[in-house]
């Protein structure tokens, strides 16, 4: 892919200070439109506080937030929140709106943050959810569906704001096994419509067969990125290589 | 039958249960609402609005009732501020039934998790349509069981009114039991009429939590 224009999304020198810790040390990233960076690393890498963080959900100390060469005047709340309704969220562990129904759940926000009617937000929410395979399951609450459903749901809670970008938390860590695949399903079609995608995972098979681009983190830091076929390519000397062996390695004495 | 209860005690009190319910109405509707306010305020509002409503919540909570009455009723009078004896007794009520509503919201609003603010924020909303649309509906639906519990309190303590001269049920039968010296009869019957406004409040309060309950949600 060669980039002429500015991209979607471009963190430059982020810093953030939480409880007097220093997660995340000078971080530059760019996201080019239709592309999906995959953020890979160890625990308490900083990859969640990052995500976070280019959704203005945790406030930086330093640097810069660009969506499409603009960066929020964050004083100004009403900016703040367009910008979030171009900046989709998916979250580990779904948080999808306990007291709404699927529909209510994809619907709520074209409501009352776009002021669309009941009924055009509606049937809106109803293409989403047949969108990501769950035409029928309508009018489920949260409590009536299986983690892999709630994570679809809230994919396409967040595909219904028509986002510019989406940022996925780790989006299938919180799933049993045999559910993790409905999701990858769902985030790989989104790859190919040319969604603009960041994701955390430690999904390598998925990142290696759909990530443009591979970006390792380690101590509030990226250590490495690159194409996944250069990064994870036999024999070569890369941390994400490395990162990646030993947990085949945990998972192969996991499955023991 | 007697006519003692005929003609004195069953009208007097027809007319006190009358003028009970118009205290009680407004005083639950506006004692919840100002509850949720308070005990929303308490948890998200600025830092000069919690230390003011925990204020509030303080005074209210730890100042008997009767004595919040006659501060109302004859200690703002030298302030200027006059209240019929009727209003007093619904301002006093609300401000007093607030408080506590106030606590069990607040209960409720720090059992809901930070991602349900999350999710909303991340979705372009506003602290106040988040709270409004996302989590203050839930944490109703958890305070419900102890708000119920406060508005069946606070039907008996109705019963406070008379003392600033606003004759409800409980005032009504004290005047015939002092005219007649028949105590036991007509506090007896009073005691039913409250049992009755607390079983048709109980039965309406499982109504509504059977109205607003949610597959999966509280459980």
């Amino acid at each position: 892919m060669t980039q002429t224009t500015a991209p979607t999304l471009a963190a430059e020198h982020i810093s953030v200070t939480l409880g007097g810790k220093e997660i995340l040390k000078d971080v530059s990233l760019d996201l080019p439109q239709g592309s999906l960076k995959v953020l890979i690393g160890p625990s308490g890498a900083g990859k969640s506080t990052f995500l976070q963080t280019l959704n203005h959900l945790i406030p930086h100390d330093r640097g810069e937030i660009r969506l499409n060469g603009v960066a929020v005047d964050l004083s100004r709340k009403k900016e703040l929140y367009r910008y979030r309704q171009q900046v989709g969220m998916i979250f580990q562990d779904f948080n999808l709106f306990d007291h709404l129904n699927a529909v209510d759940n994809v619907s709520i926000a074209l409501r009352k943050v776009k002021g669309m009617n009941r009924r055009t937000a509606e049937a809106r929410g109803r293409a989403e959810l047949e969108r990501v395979g769950l035409a029928g399951k309508e009018n489920r609450y949260p409590a009536e569906l299986s983690g892999g459903q709630k994570q679809r749901v809230a994919i396409a809670r967040a595909l219904a704001m028509d986002p510019s970008v989406l940022l996925l938390d780790e989006p299938t860590s919180a799933l049993d096994p045999e559910l993790v695949g409905e999701v990858l399903a769902v985030i790989r079609d989104l790859t190919r419509e040319g969604l603009t995608m960041m994701m955390a995972t430690h999904q390598m098979d998925f990142a290696r067969a759909l990530a443009h681009e591979i970006v390792f983190m380690e101590d509030g830091r990226i250590v490495e990125q690159g194409r996944p076929e250069d990064l994870l390519k036999a024999g070569t000397t890369s941390r994400t290589l490395d990162f990646c062996s030993r947990l085949e390695t945990i998972i192969e004495q996991g499955q023991d | 039958m007697d006519p003692f209860y005929t003609q004195e005690l069953i009208p007097a009190l027809n007319r006190g249960i009358v003028m009970s319910t118009m205290l009680i109405v407004p005083s639950v509707i506006f004692g919840l609402l100002g509850g949720i306010v308070v005990g929303t305020a308490r948890v998200f509002g600025t830092r000069p609005l919690r230390v003011f409503f925990n204020g509030y919540t303080t005074f209210f909570r730890g100042v008997p009732l009767m004595v919040q009455l006659f501060i109302l009723y004859y200690g703002l009078p030298n302030l200027g501020i006059y209240f019929e004896a009727y209003t007093a007794a619904v301002v006093g009520f609300i401000l007093c039934s607030s408080a506590y509503h106030s606590e069990y919201i607040r209960g409720a609003l720090l059992s809901i998790k930070a991602g349900q603010m999350n999710a909303a924020s991340a979705l372009g909303m506003s602290t106040s349509q988040a709270l409004l649309w996302i989590i203050i509906p839930q944490a109703f639906r958890r305070a419900l069981p102890g708000c119920g519990n406060e508005l069946i309190y606070l039907i008996k303590y109705s019963s406070l009114a008379y003392i600033v001269s606003c004759i409800e049920l409980t005032g009504e039968a004290r005047a015939i039991a002092a005219e007649t010296f028949r105590f036991t009869e007509a506090f007896t019957v009073v005691a039913c009429y409250y049992l009755a406004l607390v079983t048709v409040a109980t039965y309406l309060l499982h109504r509504l939590e059977k109205r607003l309950a949610i597959p999966g949600f509280g459980s």
